[in-house]
């Protein structure tokens, strides 16, 4: 739509289009619970992969799926390409060691739809060490936000691009968001204590 | 002296510090060199460390290096209890502090499903937008700065100082007020408050046009802003750019307008788009929002000032302290004051999604409640995580002056990266 060379054509026309105010007025059209599911749900169908859905949650007015894993970029891609979820809004992981022994870790990935002004969540739920695939390829803005929870979680993202630690720094043991990991802190460097940290 | 003798003399001439790397591709002849911009450089507004592979002036390869200011927020959140964690909430994007009160307000009051008084929306209101002005008064110094336009630093500090004071009549706290809390604000405006927001906003309109004077129709701003940074909507959305930076590329989406908060959808006001997606796109919707926050705010006060005495807390003592002059002669209120500052409250289990449009974008807190009297995962979406991932996008093939008026012009907060 724009070329990234616009700025040689530009002339004095331009800047006039430039000065004339750019408002725009948007339209309001909250769907209910039902309808937003239903847009997501009736195309997943269609893919024939509503075996797949294996949970159903209200979050307080956003519907959220849980698929499985082997799914998550089939579902991702019907909410993009289908139902008009154009914005991956976040990416996060949650660690829920105190509600399943068996899915330790969930990913979640909260979708906005710019055309229908209204979010869907999609989740997936993953063992301890059980890789998740990325969906770097469906959403491109996942791919510092998979970084952050391969670092905070130790979740692997099969075929992520650039699968480093994000926030802490490389050479660190653990993942800090994990609910086994200690809240504890680490002594800071002063000089009345510089030479018991160097020598730890 | 050979003109390869001149390169090695130069290459010594680097300041202490800067470490910088030299390959030679043989197959295309280009001679490229790695630099390090940041962690400590005054334009990457911050802690941000740019990796930057150059060609001469082009840079080839831009890779941003993050995570020097994590401070592990979410981890703490999670270890106190909610009325405490709200704090915290002011600490992570410090330049835009009411605005995380109020999207993680939001989130809570889901949880505990509160209904607060009109007053305090309307506050709420009020306090975001003159919070926006304060944030955008600071990114217009800085961005102008970058590029070389030094003096409208020192009247947009002004300008954000008086905001600050604003605050400080308010909280007796400059910047990190947690004046907006879960069941409404933590207390009416003192007297005098109204009448300083109103003289502020008397003379803003007029510093807007020194603004726009200074740099609007300036030719070495528009040289250096115009076709510069330029992200299509695609690429924005690729990105996941929110706020005024994916509104300059055409895309019209505001949750004041979108998913109305806090009674937003009362007050008229426009919000701006641009088209070509550039710099100036950017520095150009940023302003236009500006005056929109005035007349947002115009309408706020007046809205504020036909309900004096109003309440501006729920009365639901479980979740809202009770007035302090009730604590001297009711025992109810003696109990629920001490049980709400030493437990707080148990929401009942469920997730909750609080969100607003910051100053930056789309501010979400995702509260997850296990029953207990703190939340069991609190994730802080900060927009400028996701603005700043468009920045390689933006700068690849580009002159490396360009990069600091891209990372200017996408309004990054590295605390709001890092949390």
């Amino acid at each position: 739509m724009v070329d990234a060379d616009v700025r040689l054509g530009l002339s004095g026309s331009d800047l006039a289009i430039r000065n004339k105010t750019f408002h725009s007025a948007l339209t309001m059209t909250p769907g209910t619970l039902e309808g937003i599911s239903h847009r997501f749900l009736s195309v997943v169908a269609e893919h024939g992969l509503q075996e797949s859905v294996v949970d159903f949650q209200n979050c307080n007015g956003i519907p959220s799926f849980t698929v499985t894993p082997d799914v998550i970029e089939a579902c991702l891609s019907i909410a993009k390409e289908n139902s008009g979820y154009d914005l991956l809004s976040d990416c996060f992981g949650v660690d829920r060691l105190a509600f399943s022994t068996a899915h330790r870790f969930e990913v979640v990935y909260s979708l906005y739809s710019i055309q229908h002004s209204d979010r869907i969540i999609v989740r997936v739920a993953l063992a301890l060490d059980q890789p998740c695939p990325t969906a770097a390829g469906i959403y491109p803005a996942t791919v510092w936000p998979e970084r952050e929870i391969y670092d905070m979680f130790g979740v692997e993202f099969t075929g992520h691009p650039d699968l480093r630690r994000i926030l802490m720094p490389d050479d660190w043991v653990g993942h800090p968001l994990r609910k086994d990991f200690p809240l504890g802190g680490e002594e800071v460097e002063f000089s009345h204590n510089v030479r018991e940290q160097e020598s730890k | 002296m050979q003109n390869s003798d001149l390169m090695s003399e130069r290459s010594t001439t680097f300041p202490a510090g800067i470490e910088v790397e030299r390959q030679h591709d043989p197959d295309s002849g280009a001679d490229t060199m790695t630099i390090n911009m940041g962690p400590s450089h005054p334009s990457t507004h911050g802690v941000l460390r740019l990796v930057l592979e150059l060609d001469g002036e082009n840079v080839v390869r831009c890779t941003p290096h993050i995570g020097y200011l994590h401070t592990g927020i979410e981890k703490t959140m999670e270890n106190l209890s909610y009325y405490k964690a709200l704090v915290l909430t002011d600490r992570e994007d410090y330049l835009s502090n009411l605005c995380n009160n109020l999207a993680y307000s939001l989130a809570v009051e889901q949880l505990v499903d509160v209904v607060i008084p009109e007053k305090s929306q309307v506050l709420r209101v009020l306090l975001n937008e003159l919070e926006r002005i304060a944030s955008h008064m600071l990114w217009l110094g800085t961005h102008a700065l970058d590029i070389g336009a030094m003096s409208v630093f020192f009247y947009t500090w002004q300008d954000r100082d008086l905001i600050l004071e604003i605050k400080e009549h308010m909280s007796g706290v400059r910047t990190k007020t947690s004046w907006i809390c879960p069941g409404g604000l933590r207390g009416d405006m003192p007297s005098g408050w109204y009448e300083r927001v109103e003289s502020f906003l008397n003379q803003f309109p007029k510093r807007m046009e020194m603004y726009e004077g200074l740099l609007s129709n300036n030719p070495i701003w528009l040289e250096r802003t115009r076709g510069v940074g330029v992200l299509t909507p695609q690429d924005a959305l690729d990105a996941g750019l929110t706020g005024p930076s994916l509104r300059a590329s055409g895309v019209a989406w505001d949750l004041r307008k979108s998913n109305p908060y806090s009674g937003y959808e009362q007050y008229e006001f426009d919000i701006a788009v641009g088209q070509y997606g550039d710099v100036l796109d950017r520095y150009r919707v940023r302003m236009e929002e500006l005056r929109q926050s005035y007349e947002i705010c115009r309408q706020a006060m007046k809205r504020a000032l036909a309900m004096p005495g109003a309440p501006v807390r729920t009365n639901d003592r479980k979740i809202a302290p009770p007035p302090k002059a009730e604590l001297d002669t009711s025992m109810e209120a003696l109990i629920h004051h001490f049980k709400l500052f030493t437990e707080g409250y148990h929401p009942p289990v469920g997730e909750a999604l609080g969100v607003v449009e910051g100053p930056r974008g789309e501010k979400a807190y995702y509260v997850i409640s296990d029953g207990s009297n703190r939340p069991y995962r609190v994730r802080i979406k900060g927009p400028s995580f996701y603005n700043l991932q468009a920045l390689p996008k933006m700068c690849e093939g580009r002159l490396v002056a360009d990069v600091v008026a891209m990372i200017g012009s996408i309004d990054i907060v590295l605390g709001d990266i890092d949390r």
